[in-house]
């Protein structure tokens, strides 16, 4: 078991490496570039002006020597300009030869500047992740039971009723992308056209102060799309489940429904849906990014618009590595956890 | 002229319709409380030794749900049937069904004609006979006729992209000002905030999802089978180092790599017309070793087939991702394609660069669920008995594994349609790609939020428009699923 954990996380390390690897490469072309030069100094740059700009501040080295700069390998670039500017990669507004580092790199804990935000990135990613983590957190706390009990109601009685019903409703929400339910949430509930003004169309006052009236609808809308997904899943297993030979016994031997339900079913029904829940985070940070643009909420995913849009290449690493280690890790937790749960596999 | 309300003089139905679907919503309720609280139906012994089973409570539930359901489909049908005799008198319902008459004549005839032989049709006539499977069918189908009459301009009332003063952010069914000869007089579904049709821009917006959705969708399955079966097949290193590279591009969070990949700047680098290039050969690799795994020991035979089939796909090819001349055209340099006179179709920019990141994004999925079947299938007896008989390893995974596994991929590439679709909104959605005039619906769904809380219409019916397309495939996989579970 250590070893398989000790292996996972070296193909992590390797996948992190190659995946910011290939965000700097497509963030470092020279159009991106250019149009952060023009963004930061000045629109109408020239093109020569454009290219000192660059030059002046390191980026138009070889790519894989500013990966290095980056990483913390390779120590930064430094330039001072004729006026006595000191310019380079490792420096901020205001500070000197002195005091700045050789290294700035990830390995130093060093995440670099936001050239959109102007501030570090450690304090932005820290800042935004904490109000995602928050709406992600009601996410799970709303989506995780209510998917669950839906795939189990829908799994105990296959071909009932309430199983057409529920797993109608699943297929529904699967097929609603979250800019669709947002959009139709936002004008029943919030419109003044129809009137029901029930809830608040933003939640960017959730972030001081979130009250059930504002961050209600976005929890709601983000909810929705992963639990029809899980819920069938649930379903699935729930099925397989009841119809295994112990629960025959079970029911021969006399139990009641609900106890073959509860105490037999219940426990070995719910591994794989363990699974699936890890295996959601990737497609929850998507409508993560949709759902904060919708409702206007600032979160990690608005930070990624904000910086794509912007090019602005160090928080986007940064946000890179951030999404990626969330994947990766959840992935891990997943097959750990399936382990652990599935004596079956434990003992063999 | 008049603006024209919802239903105008067959406004007398909309009660009975309110009628009939409440009592849709109660026999529903009643019919899942029913199936808990209720005993099950008594069983009897009959004295020739058969079983049956009376109707009891149960089957009073049952049956109540089933023509409170079907009054309501006969009345929706009243709505479009009158709505075609009466056009716009009967208000912006009769209108609508209207300009959708190719389309309700298409999927009769479409319908009418699988029925009549859904016995000698295989799998797809199989759909059929479950109702789940006809009821999605029946919504794709729906918004492929959509989208290639709308191309035809049979169903739009107006030009998706003109602007028609005095029409700004008007409600549905308000006349046009001046209507000039032979122009269409109402905004059906009302004008947009830079005053276009709502309407029409919906249904020209079906057109670019029919087109691109099912196409990228074909194409991650042949990069994904392509590269899916020998990693299954054959295992070892090939397979790890395929699947490390697919769980690459799987832990990438599919909208950074959208904002990193669908912009002009990398556009202008050429990019995507590498990846372009390198995606879209594995279609001819997949038709070349499967035609000559297939019919290589006779070389008569397979060798002008390869030529003519290879030629007419390496120019497809080459057409397809040369423009103007060029493969690749950057401010600096540039690599040579087709000559102009041999280019069939010239693929926009936007568009392209769209087309392969949605296929990027899709084929290590199918990927994953190729492999995984290869690798199950690969242990069945079939195989070994064609192993025996001194089959080539193509010709065992694209002739005897790839067959076999046809029933859980089509399923898929029916989910996955849908999926596709929900990422080209996505891409609208943000404004990527596409150029901003566009009338998808993600790029209307997008315009429209900016001023949901006043206005409602134009964000409206491309989101509705979007779901029903997504949940008609849902149900379709399903029917499907369904279907080829039972032989």
């Amino acid at each position: 078991m250590g070893l398989f954990i000790l292996r996972r996380f070296g193909v992590m390390l390797l996948t992190a490496l190659c995946l910011t690897f290939v965000v700097f490469f497509l963030t470092n072309l020279y159009p991106n570039l250019e149009k952060l030069a023009k963004t930061q100094g000045n629109q109408r740059m020239s093109d020569e002006q454009v290219e000192t700009w660059l030059d002046n501040r390191g980026y138009l080295q070889p790519t894989l020597v500013k990966y290095g700069q980056w990483l913390g390998v390779l120590p930064g670039y430094t330039k001072t300009l004729d006026d006595g500017t000191f310019l380079g990669t490792c420096t901020r507004p205001g500070s000197t030869e002195e005091t700045t580092s050789r290294y700035c790199g990830v390995l130093q804990g060093d995440w670099g500047y936001s050239s959109v935000f102007k501030d570090e990135v450690g304090t932005i990613v820290g800042k935004r992740l904490g109000n995602t983590g928050y709406l992600m957190f009601w996410v799970l706390v709303l989506m995780v039971p209510s998917a669950l009990l839906v795939g189990v109601l829908a799994g105990m009685r296959e071909g009932s009723a309430l199983d057409r019903s529920l797993s109608t409703f699943s297929i529904i929400t699967t097929a609603t992308p979250e800019y669709v339910s947002g959009v139709i949430f936002i004008a029943i509930f919030t419109s003044s056209t129809v009137g029901l003004k029930w809830f608040k169309g933003t939640a960017t006052q959730a972030m001081d102060n979130p009250t059930f009236e504002n961050f209600f609808l976005p929890v709601l809308t983000i909810a929705l799309y992963g639990m029809g997904y899980i819920a069938r899943m649930t379903r699935a297993s729930m099925t397989e489940v009841m119809t295994a030979q112990y629960i025959r016994t079970a029911r021969l031997k006399g139990v009641s429904f609900g106890n073959i339900v509860m105490k037999h079913a219940l426990r070995n029904a719910l591994i794989a849906p363990f699974t699936v829940i890890m295996l959601q985070f990737p497609w929850l940070l998507n409508g993560v990014v949709i759902v904060e643009t919708l409702f206007n909420y600032k979160g990690f995913g608005w930070a990624l618009v904000q910086a794509a849009g912007n090019n602005d290449i160090q928080l986007l690493l940064a946000i890179s590595v951030v999404s990626v280690f969330v994947v990766l890790v959840t992935q891990l937790i997943s097959d750990i956890g399936y382990v652990y749960l599935n004596p079956r596999i434990r003992i063999s | 002229m008049e603006p024209l309300s919802w239903t105008g003089s067959i406004a007398i139905l909309n009660p009975i319709l309110m009628i009939a679907l409440a009592a849709l919503v109660v026999s529903i309720v009643v019919w899942i409380i029913g199936s808990i609280v209720l005993p099950e139906a008594p069983l009897s012994l009959n004295a020739d030794g058969t079983l049956s089973s009376g109707t009891g409570l149960r089957g009073l539930t049952q049956s109540a749900l089933r023509y409170s359901f079907f009054a309501c489909v006969v009345l929706a049908l009243a709505y479009i049937v009158l709505g075609i005799l009466m056009g716009t008198s009967a208000g912006i319902v009769g209108a609508i069904s209207q300009q959708f008459l190719p389309v309700w004549l298409s999927l009769i005839i479409l319908f009418a004609m699988s029925i009549a032989f859904k016995r000698r049709l295989g799998l797809y006539g199989k759909l059929f006979d479950s109702p789940i499977g006809m009821i999605g069918f029946g919504l794709v189908m729906f918004w492929v006729f959509t989208g290639i009459f709308g191309a035809l301009d049979l169903i739009i009332t107006h030009d998706p992209l003109s602007q028609v003063s005095g029409m700004k952010n008007k409600v549905p069914g308000t006349p046009l000002q001046n209507p000039e000869d032979g122009e269409y007089a109402w905004y059906l579904l009302g004008g947009d905030n830079l005053a276009r049709d709502v309407f029409s821009r919906m249904v020209k917006g079906a057109w670019i999802v029919v087109q691109i959705a099912p196409l990228a969708t074909m194409f991650a399955f042949m990069v994904g089978i392509t590269l899916g079966l020998p990693a299954g097949y054959y295992g070892g290193r090939l397979d790890t180092f395929l699947s490390f590279l697919a769980n690459l591009i799987l832990a990438f969070p599919v909208i950074l790599l959208f904002y990193l990949l669908v912009t002009p700047e990398i556009v202008a680098t050429g990019v995507p017309n590498y990846m372009a290039a390198v995606l879209f050969i594995f279609p001819i690799l997949f038709i070349g070793v499967l035609l000559n795994s297939r019919y290589y020991t006779r070389p008569n035979f397979r060798t002008p087939l390869l030529i003519g089939v290879l030629g007419i796909a390496l120019w497809l090819y080459l057409s397809l991702i040369s423009t103007d001349g060029y493969i690749i055209n950057t401010d600096d340099y540039g690599i040579w394609g087709l000559p102009t006179y041999l280019d069939l179709f010239d693929i926009p920019g936007g568009i392209l660069v769209v087309f392969v990141s949605v296929v990027f994004v899709n084929s290590p999925t199918v990927f994953r669920i190729v492999r995984g079947l290869a690798l199950d299938i690969k242990t069945r007896d079939y195989v070994a008995a064609a192993q025996t008989r001194g089959e080539g390893p193509w010709y065992i995974m694209l002739w005897e594994i790839l067959p076999n596994a046809r029933g859980p991929l089509i399923v898929d590439f029916c989910l996955r349609i849908g999926y596709t679709t929900i990422l080209l909104g996505t891409l609208g959605f943000f404004g990527l790609g596409l150029p901003p005039e566009s009338p998808d619906w993600g790029s209307t769904i997008n315009e429209g939020r900016k001023l949901l809380s006043i206005y409602l219409h134009p964000a409206l019916p491309p989101a509705f428009a979007l779901l029903s397309l997504v949940l008609g495939l849902n149900l379709l996989a399903d029917g499907l699923r369904e279907e080829s579970l039972k032989d």
